[in-house]
């Protein structure tokens, strides 16, 4: 059978990078390909390529056996290449159909716009596709699960065949999970045909009819879920075989460093962010926050650090009533932060490494005397960081926005853990990082937990909190459901608790779904 | 239980606040309606008459005059201001808030002429034209930025280029006639948009920056081109332009009192009329208009479609460029006759302000266009009626008013939300 | 001791020195190479007897244009910097009024560099924050209004007392014009480029209103009244020479701007806010704070370079429309890639220029307004380093630009 699309030999240099390598890849209609790979691996700008957003340094792109040239997303469009984007591409302010017929717009002569007929077609998609958008819907008022149904529709809308979708589940609860397993499954059933780009190899399992593992901007392996393992597929990802279960003893749970009762959090447009939560957490332990994103989580970690207020309830830190304390009162009682957003948080990209291993601690002696800055001080603190920590960068005084993401990361690690710390929050440690810096990172956390530190670690990967967490605590719509004990905890259960069952409840109010068959 | 009765008590406070932002305009109504009263109404002595003139002078198209006792006036003004204000404060007017608010400025304002003219007369007719043609190179100027910054880039430099479109109008249409005139302001802002578009989508320079620079150009090679040329005596003929002749539009014209006003005037304002007319359709019912608006709010997305961000910002900086010049070369051919450097003093400027106080569409800039025209054309007509206010001090009300609107205390005014930012393709 | 001293004004030199340099100051100078370039083909173009020359030939219109480039520069240094020989013969013969008229362009530079000094490191500090202070204008309007109110009100102070008292006065109004939008950022968000104009415009009707209204001249309309002689600022030289101690203040300011940026902790706060908003929040510091801090400051700045034309140079307001200052001053601290200790470079490039205009004006008859399209032409170049990168075929900087993100805290205008 001939391949619908064919990439042979894709080549993708950017400075310093081979992105991708000599990629060959085959996707035949009516399939569910899943390209798999950590992140940096070079899934994103291969897809880029083919999407036209980025052009190839070498190799060609052969649609239903013809080879095209696709320079731009309109060359792609014309091909029958459609994208949902990582970072939906939706216009806020304006409604379903004007986003979804933008550029392919229905006109009447002269230019003007036929909305009356675009919004029927949008319609009709919808209806055929049961995916249940009203066109007329402005987009900043929809939830995300829709609004990334209106991006699948805006690919439909412009006759694609071929659908790529970038990490589609990330911002997903397993429940719309599933919903879009449905409607992948619905569409190639009607004839089209998806590239399913992902680093989670659970959703590989279950829902792709072949894999294709990319790695250094390599493919490195192919498979199918009938014939791979999770074990099989890590290594294949990493290179080496990974060691799925952190080393680490039981916790020794000491005096409580955090306590947080009845928080309230609301936000501007007055909805409610956290919604009358309480927990603890005790020196030498780590809490772990599990959850879809978007449910609290952010808000939380802002809050307990200061950079949002709270409404309601109260913090307690080291027996301190710090609520709504300002983030530099908070750092002074000993409380560590690694923010969520490293880049827009934790570093200031243009000032040297150094400046940005005392961002938080630049006014405090020996730093600074007085209001005077001592900066031989400042260096000499650097330079003993950089080798502690092993940060990778020529010296002290380069810019942070130089370093790789992972150095990034250890420069804040650094600056956080260099100082006598009682808490610590962590709020997506290894977002995005590869698996050398993943497992350095998640060793050093294992060791201050041992050191006596009281560790309140948020993830949206349920693996990362199941490695790592002593107790898990699950986050549903600014609520806290279950705090269960990592040794007993099951995967399972952790997470129905994430989709919004309670386990003790469960028994009635959970509706039976119908669990897709594997496609073979 | 208890706690939840809390949350709902704070957002019910945060909902007051919204509701504080009602109290306050009611609040405002009331005091307008309290200065009516007391300001005005208690300076009047109760026999003194009131004359509006409605007809505008050297018009043909005659509307009976009114006259009424100046007391009644002001005071019945100010009892509808005073209700008014207290319905908003207690109900609120809710979407038709702005509507009233913009009555009660009219209230206010003819409760002034009333007072300031009681006892004699005050040609209205001839303050609403006037106005019209002073909301010309606002109107204008706004449309440019709206054009502009719809797609997503900011334009602090409709000044500099309304005042290149001054200058060439005027030299041209010395040489070559009005018309050619008129043209070259109009292809002369563009090539001076071009500099800004280039600066700023090509070469992503902050377009604030890139908008100063082309201010600091304009304002200086116009001036030196004037000292250097046009002052002297055997290139004076380059700068004697005349102006474009008013004309008047048949059958509307001759409509009693709204005739003279609005259709008896020079090209300028019948293409400020097609212009608000055609950009509000070219906007927001063309399928360039979705592109240039989706450009200006998330170019990525417009990007991902196979729409051409580069290309659409290029052709609205430089129309924007091309009104702008249009908008100049009414000062030396619809105004003076001859170009001076300092005849756009800040309209530029204004028409920005324009911008703004309209919420970025094209009949918000004529509304508030026409606001700014009145505040003008009332600054200088103050020294004939008795008020104890300076012309210099009415003449900032615009300004204030953009700060205020700005500021989201009397509603809230929205930008394109990409506007200001250089779009840059490899970042994706 | 003696020694102790020098070595300490050597070290900062050196470091004066490394500053210049770190600025990447070839780039600079081409940049201001090519400005000049244009503009002296801008000012042999509209000149007639340089048409009249390329009608004989092309090689003598050639070297017409160049005699005249070259005479038109040399007219703008001799007026800005004054002759040297003229300087050496007046300083051996000793006749004062001699070396008055010698050293007059030079001096003169000076004073017109002064508001320029100042003004330019107002704006670089609020480049500095993240925050685009457009509103120099306005600021230094108020500044000056308010000072000369100040000098002209307060009557039988000694100068110790009514000098600082006016300058003080003059820096409120900057400061109180530089809060205004600042406050209005950091609370409601709304973008200070926008209010920064309308405040310049609010401050232009202003002070038409005062001068024409309250602070007339009972005698002379449309000025105000003279200052209290007990108000003027120290002039170093008997008149016509202008020079004041503002010079002094103005360098004093620019150094202190740059100290506290670069060496003190409030400077680093301004620094990663202007940087960072977002992480500066994380790290401590009250962005807010900074924001409504760093816009004051500069408008304070910017109201005593106001009160320093007002108190050294003019003695009272004219009604006028712009100086110019406000926005020359943009291009000043653009420049000097908002260094304070640049800007003193910067300033004294703008403020000579615009001094040898006046001289240049009247030897070649190519109008003051030069200077404007001058400065145009050099901040166009200095604003997209790509066009002189590629004129002069230079290679791309090592390190990343140290300019602040201009949306400041991710406000659109």
């Amino acid at each position: 059978m001939e391949p619908i699309l064919e990439l042979r030999g894709i080549t993708k240099r950017f400075p310093g990078v081979l992105a991708n390598d000599h990629i060959d890849l085959k996707l035949y209609k009516g399939e569910i390909l899943a390209l798999l790979g950590e992140n940096g691996a070079g899934k994103t700008t291969l897809m880029n390529i083919l999407y036209g957003l980025y052009s190839q340094d070498e190799g060609e792109i052969f649609v239903k056996g013809n080879s095209i040239n696709i320079q731009s997303p309109t060359d792609a469009i014309h091909a029958g290449i459609g994208m949902v984007h990582q970072h939906f591409m939706l216009i806020p302010v304006f409604d379903v159909t004007e986003n979804v017929m933008l550029g392919n717009e229905y006109t009447k002569p002269g230019g003007f716009l036929d909305k009356l007929k675009a919004a029927s077609h949008v319609r009709a998609i919808s209806d055929q596709y049961n995916l249940n958008i009203d066109p007329n819907a402005i987009i900043e008022d929809l939830p995300i699960g829709l609004q990334q149904r209106v991006e699948i529709i805006k690919i439909l809308f412009h006759d694609a065949e071929i659908l790529i979708m970038d990490e589609p589940s990330a911002v997903l609860t397993p429940q719309e999970v599933e919903e879009l397993f449905k409607i992948m499954h619905s569409l190639i059933d009607q004839g089209k045909s998806i590239i399913f780009i992902t680093h989670k190899l659970g959703e590989v399992m279950e829902c792709t009819d072949r894999i294709m593992v990319i790695r250094g901007g390599k493919v490195v392996g192919e498979s199918t879920p009938e014939e791979a393992n999770p074990e099989t597929l890590a290594t294949m990802m990493v290179g080496r075989p990974v060691e799925l279960k952190v080393e680490k003893e039981l916790s020794k749970p000491g005096d409580t460093v955090l306590q947080v009762e009845n928080l309230t959090v609301v936000n501007k447009n007055k909805k409610i962010e956290i919604d009358d939560i309480s927990f603890d957490v005790r020196a030498g332990e780590i809490l772990g926050i599990a959850g879809v994103q978007g449910n609290g989580q952010t808000e939380l970690v802002r809050c307990l650090t200061g950079l949002i207020k709270a409404e309601l309830g109260t913090i307690n830190i080291l027996g301190v009533n710090s609520t709504n304390f300002d983030p530099r009162k908070i750092t002074e009682l000993g409380v560590a932060h690694i923010p969520e957003d490293r880049q827009k948080d934790g570093l200031v990209l243009p000032i040297p490494v150094e400046d940005n291993l005392v961002l938080n601690t630049y006014y405090k002696e020996p730093f600074a005397k007085g209001i005077v800055m001592q900066p031989d001080v400042i260096t000499n603190n650097a330079n003993e960081l950089i080798d502690d920590f092993d940060i990778r960068t020529p010296n002290s005084t380069v810019s942070v926005s130089g370093l790789s993401g992972g150095n990034q990361q250890k420069v804040i690690v650094a600056r956080e853990f260099s100082r006598p710390i009682k808490l610590l929050i962590a709020s997506q440690p290894t977002r995005g990082l590869d698996v050398g810096s993943i497992e350095y990172i998640h060793r050093r956390i294992i060791e201050k937990r041992d050191e006596g530190c009281a560790i309140l670690l948020v993830s949206t990967e349920l693996d990362e909190v199941m490695q790592l967490a002593d107790r898990i605590a699950v986050m549903y719509r600014g609520k806290i459901l279950a705090i269960v004990d990592a040794e007993i905890a099951t995967k399972e259960e952790l997470g129905l608790l994430m989709a919004g069952i309670s386990t003790q409840i469960s028994g009635e109010k959970r509706k039976p779904r119908k669990v897709r068959e594997i496609v073979t | 239980m208890e706690n939840t009765s809390k949350v709902t008590k704070k957002i019910f406070k945060k909902v007051e606040k919204a509701k504080s932002r009602q109290r306050i305009i009611g609040i405002i109504m009331f005091a307008i309606g309290m200065l009516i009263y007391f300001v005005l109404s208690r300076n009047t002595s109760p026999d003194l008459e009131t004359l509006f003139v409605m007809t505008p002078g050297g018009s043909d198209v005659t509307t009976p005059d009114i006259t009424f006792n100046s007391l009644l006036i002001t005071n019945i003004l100010a009892i509808l201001c005073v209700l008014a204000g207290i319905f908003q404060y207690i109900k609120g007017f809710g979407k038709f808030t702005n509507i009233v608010l913009v009555l009660v400025g009219i209230m206010l304002t003819i409760s002034f002429l009333t007072w300031g003219a009681s006892g004699g007369s005050i040609n209205v007719g001839g303050m609403l034209r006037i106005m019209i043609v002073r909301s010309v190179p606002i109107v204008l100027g706004a449309l440019s930025g709206i054009l502009c910054e719809r797609a997503g880039v900011v334009n602090i430099a409709i000044e500099g280029m309304m005042i290149t479109g001054a200058l060439v109008g005027a030299i041209l249409g010395s040489l070559f006639g009005l018309w050619i005139g008129a043209l070259s302001a109009i292809i002369a802002g563009g090539l001076i948009a071009v500099i800004h578009a280039i600066l700023s989508i090509k070469y992503k320079v902050d377009q604030i920056i890139s908008g100063t620079i082309i201010n600091i150009f304009t304002i200086g090679i116009t001036s030196y081109l004037v000292t250097k040329i046009l002052q002297e005596r055997e290139w004076q003929y380059l700068n004697e332009s005349g102006i474009f002749l008013p004309f008047s539009i048949p059958v509307l014209s001759k409509i009693p009192f709204i005739g003279p006003i609005l259709f008896d005037h020079k090209i300028f304002v019948y293409a400020m009329y097609i212009l608000v007319i055609v950009l509000t359709v070219a906007l927001f019912r063309t399928k360039w208009g979705l592109r240039l608006r989706a450009v200006g709010e998330h170019p990525k997305a417009a990007d991902t479609l196979g729409i051409n961000v580069f290309k659409i910002r290029y052709v609205a900086v430089i129309l924007s460029g091309m009104l702008a010049g249009f908008a100049g070369s009414y000062f030396s051919l619809g105004s003076a006759g001859y170009f001076n450097q300092s005849m756009t003093a800040g309209r530029g400027f204004i028409g920005l302000a324009a911008m703004i106080f309209g919420n970025w569409t094209p009949v918000g800039a004529l509304g508030s266009g026409l606001l700014f025209g009145f505040a003008e054309t009332l600054a200088d007509n103050l020294q004939l009626l008795n008020f104890p206010i300076p012309s210099e001090i009415l003449l900032m009300v615009p300004y204030i008013l953009t700060m205020v609107v700005l500021a989201g205390v009397v509603g809230r005014s929205r930008g394109p939300a990409a506007a200001g930012i250089p779009y840059e393709k490899e970042s994706l | 001791m003696k020694e102790n001293k020098f070595s300490k004004i050597n070290n900062f030199l050196k470091i004066f020195l490394e500053e210049v340099s770190r600025s990447s100051l070839t780039y600079i100078i081409l940049a201001v190479f090519t400005g000049l370039v244009l503009g002296g083909i801008i000012a042999a173009a509209t000149t007639q007897d340089i048409y009249e020359a390329f009608d004989e030939s092309f090689i003598g219109g050639i070297s017409a244009s160049l005699k005249f480039i070259w005479k038109t520069y040399s007219s703008l240094f001799l007026g800005s910097f004054g002759n040297p020989s003229k300087m050496v013969s007046s300083l051996f013969s000793g006749d004062k009024a001699a070396m008055r008229t010698a050293f007059k362009p030079f001096l003169e530079s000076l004073v017109v560099t002064t508001p320029y000094l100042l003004t330019g490191v107002a704006i670089a500090l609020g480049f500095q924050a993240g925050v685009f202070n457009i509103g120099g204008e306005g600021q230094l309007f108020m500044g000056s209004i308010m000072a000369g109110w100040a000098g002209w009100t307060f009557k039988g102070l000694p100068p110790i007392v009514h000098v600082p008292l006016a300058l003080l006065i003059g820096i409120l109004a900057g400061a109180l014009w530089g809060f205004i939008p600042g406050w209005l950022k950091a609370k409601t968000g709304s973008h200070e480029v926008i209010n920064t104009i309308m405040m310049n415009y609010i401050a232009f009707n202003l002070s038409q209103y005062l001068i024409v209204g309250p602070f007339q001249d009972p005698n002379e309309s449309f000025k105000t009244r003279f200052i209290e002689e007990s108000a003027h600022l120290y002039r170093f030289f008997e008149d016509p020479l202008r020079l004041n101690i503002g010079i002094l203040i103005a360098i004093v300011v620019a150094v202190l701007a740059w100290y506290v940026l670069y060496k003190t902790t409030w400077g680093f706060e301004i620094r990663i806010v202007g940087l960072n908003p977002k992480a500066s929040k994380y790290a401590g510091v009250n962005s807010s704070l900074i924001t409504i801090l760093s816009l004051t400051i500069s408008g304070a700045i910017a109201g005593l370079a106001g009160s320093v034309e007002m108190l050294g140079v003019n003695f009272r307001a004219v009604q006028s429309l712009t100086t110019g200052y406000g926005f020359d001053a943009i291009a000043i601290a653009l420049l000097a890639k908002n260094n304070p200790l640049m800007v003193i470079i910067t300033a004294m490039l703008f403020g000579f220029m615009r001094q040898g205009s006046r001289v240049m004006q009247i030897n070649t008859g190519i109008p003051i307004d030069i200077i404007s399209i001058l400065q145009a032409f050099i901040l166009f170049f200095i604003a997209a380093p790509a066009i002189i990168r590629t004129i002069y075929r230079l290679k791309e900087p090592k390190q990343g630009d140290l300019t602040p993100q201009m949306t400041g805290s991710g406000e659109k205008i």
